[in-house]
């Protein structure tokens, strides 16, 4: 990360560096991210079009299309093994699709590795979590992001500025609310189920620039954590940064979602609203019990 | 977050443990605390039944006497912490070594341009192993088996086999043998001092860098760390690589130590640099353990070795307490691993 972006989480106004022009997008997406939110509403912040994926013959995604806008929250519903993991994981550059198309702004992007999509600015809750249970929470929060020491110990030694990102994080979770993980120096692997998702969610959040994608993100959470995540989307939502949402648990999506992609048999079986239909209805697409007319 | 609750929270969670839960915590943040008490035992042990073994020259002969395994441990670490294991240690250290010898001498080459050679012959042995783990995804055991069989074969062919004496080659290559200090006294050697130099310098990365942290991210996850951005690649190529560099360097160090380059000098080099690393609590699963463990290995299995025959125990007793220890070793680490909060 660079010196410039360093000093902007020190400020603790997250909104003050560059708000000359735009005065719809005075804020910085995630806490530590220096990437802008879209302003523009009426055009997507990142779609796709015609996503396929074999995995030898099993076809895992069938020509799926999406779009996210900035400022929404898109669920994404379907049964176990309906190709949503799959789907995420092409956008994110964990998997490369066989064919389709994504953009991000409009722009047409390739993503390789799953640091590609970092770097523009979309971080992924993954549903193996992917933290690292050796290390400890501030090391997995700034994970392939280090910060390095000021001066010649960092540039020339590449020397870890350990304290600061220990610092840095503790606020950051603080400021999204997160109760359950307190000391940035415990190891991942002495953490409950709940808290590592909540390792993983916080530095999604935190990093998150233009989008954020959560893969059943509240799958190990109690009720209590679970309705801290749905909070921390609705205020990342509020930010401008455009959200996708893997999620089995109904009242959740109809709860915090804009619009709701139904995911079915590797392809989409149709958009909906939780104001055009009701969860049964959901249920009903997704399990192939009812056809969305088109 | 309040320090104070924090603090009242890890008190609560202390005051929960059983004093061998407490040990268990203890281990699992300092992995090398328990080769260092078995080091401390050995050290008092050998010193009560032969006071000679705690005398300024005998600590000066093990130094050195350690200085190679230790040097080679240093890589072997490095590859064991990513998960993987290196069966090519010695044969990389014995190609080197021999062909900066061939190549230097009765005066053939420049010493240095013979050094810098046999340098680069070990980095770019180490980085086929990294290309070979890497881009063929091979499993590192059985890479590193075959270029074991390779590299030595090669070693051998190039050298017809036989030793080069010091005599027949430049100071350069020998100067790591020289050293300082009274002679009967506490005495060391210029590799010695290398391979402390390596150990500050390698141990300064894994633990300051973000390189060293990918190093354990990788070796502890290697999916999740990939999804977490870290260049998983690079990260096994370089380490595969460096531990090439530290095999050259340990080569160099080890024609100083024997005063000849010979093919057969470090028969033993692959077993007693993993026995080090191993013992020194680092885990064969990747992801856990410290340099300094390494040292404090590679110090216990010399000290048993100098000791046990000090005190005129058979060579064969102390490859058994070896094994013993190694053994020992990795149940602590089994057990260490299942630490919960
Ligand atoms: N790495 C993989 N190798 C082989 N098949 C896979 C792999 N990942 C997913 N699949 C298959 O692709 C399909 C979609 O899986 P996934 O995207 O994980 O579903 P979901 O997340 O909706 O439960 C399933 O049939 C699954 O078995
Ligand atoms: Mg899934």
């Amino acid at each position: 990360m660079s010196a410039d972006s360093v000093s902007t989480t020190d400020s603790t106004t997250v909104s003050s560096t560059d708000s000359t022009t735009d005065e719809t997008t005075p804020h910085h997406g995630g806490i530590f991210s220096t990437a802008q939110p879209s302003a523009d509403k009426t055009h997507p912040v990142l779609s796709a079009r015609g996503l396929v994926k074999t995995f030898g013959r099993v076809v895992g995604l069938d020509g799926v299309d999406l779009d996210l806008y900035p400022g929404e929250v898109l669920a994404v519903i379907g049964d176990n093994g309906a190709g949503k993991s799959t789907l995420i994981k092409c956008l994110t550059g964990a998997l490369v699709p066989d064919s389709g198309e994504m953009r991000l702004d409009g722009e047409v992007v390739h993503f390789k590795r799953p640091q590609d999509s970092r770097d523009a600015g979309i971080e992924t809750v993954y549903q193996q979590l992917a933290v690292i249970p050796a290390l400890d929470i501030a090391s997995n929060l700034y994970l392939a992001r280090e910060e390095r020491r000021p001066g010649p110990l960092g540039s020339v030694l590449r020397m870890l500025d350990k304290k600061g990102m220990k610092e840095r994080a503790g606020k950051a979770v603080q400021d999204l609310g997160i109760q359950t993980i307190q000391n940035m120096g415990q190891a991942v692997e002495t953490l409950s189920g709940g808290q590592r998702q909540a390792v993983a969610v916080s530095r999604a959040a935190a990093f998150g620039g233009k989008v954020v994608i959560l893969d059943e993100p509240t799958a190990a959470l109690g009720v209590k954590e679970g309705n801290q995540v749905l909070e921390m989307i609705r205020q990342l939502r509020d930010r401008g940064l455009g959200i996708i949402l893997i999620s089995h648990n109904m009242p959740h999506v109809w709860d915090v979602a804009d619009r709701i992609h139904i995911q079915r048999l590797g392809g989409l079986a149709g958009v909906i609203t939780p104001s055009s239909h009701s969860m049964t209805d959901g249920v009903a697409i997704m399990t192939g019990a009812m056809k969305l007319e088109s | 977050m309040t320090a104070t609750q924090s603090t009242a929270a890890a008190e609560f969670a202390r005051r929960q443990q059983s004093p061998l839960q407490r040990i268990q915590h203890v281990l699992h943040g300092y992995p090398w605390l328990s080769p260092l008490f078995i080091l401390v035992i050995a050290f008092i042990a050998f010193t009560t039944l032969n006071p000679r073994f705690a005398s300024p020259s005998s600590m000066g002969l093990m130094l050195q006497q350690t200085a190679v395994v230790a040097a080679l441990a240093i890589g072997q670490t490095l590859i064991i912490l990513t998960a993987g294991i290196d069966l090519s240690v010695g044969a990389i250290t014995v190609l080197s070594m021999m062909v900066m010898a061939s190549l230097a001498q009765d005066g053939g080459m420049n010493g240095f341009l013979a050094l810098l050679i046999g340098l680069l012959l070990a980095v770019a042995a180490g980085y086929l192993n990294g290309v070979l783990v890497t881009r063929l995804n091979l499993p590192p055991f059985i890479v590193t088996l075959g270029t074991l069989s390779i590299f030595t074969a090669i070693a051998l062919l190039y050298s017809g086999g036989s030793s080069i004496q010091a005599d027949h080659l430049p100071g350069l290559l020998n100067s790591l043998g020289e050293g300082f200090g009274p002679r009967g006294g506490f005495r060391l050697t210029w590799g010695v001092v290398a391979v402390g130099v390596m150990y500050l310098a390698v141990g300064f990365a894994l633990s300051q860098t973000a390189w060293g942290r990918h190093v354990y991210a990788v070796g502890d996850d290697r999916e999740a760390a990939r999804l977490s951005g870290v260049a998983t690649q690079r990260v096994l190529l370089t380490v595969y690589t460096v531990a090439g560099l530290i095999y050259g360097i340990a080569a160099w160090v080890l024609i100083g130590r024997s005063g000849a380059a010979t093919p057969n000098a470090i028969v033993d080099a692959n077993l007693n640099s993993i026995t080090a690393v191993v013992i020194g609590g680092t885990s064969l699963f990747g992801g856990r353990g410290r340099l300094v463990g390494t040292l404090i290995g590679a110090l216990i299995v010399q000290s048993l070795q100098f000791g046990l025959s000090l005190g005129g125990v058979d060579q064969q007793f102390r490859v058994l307490a070896t094994g013993v220890l190694v053994i020992i070793a990795v149940s602590v680490d089994q057990w260490i691993r299942k630490v919960k909060a």
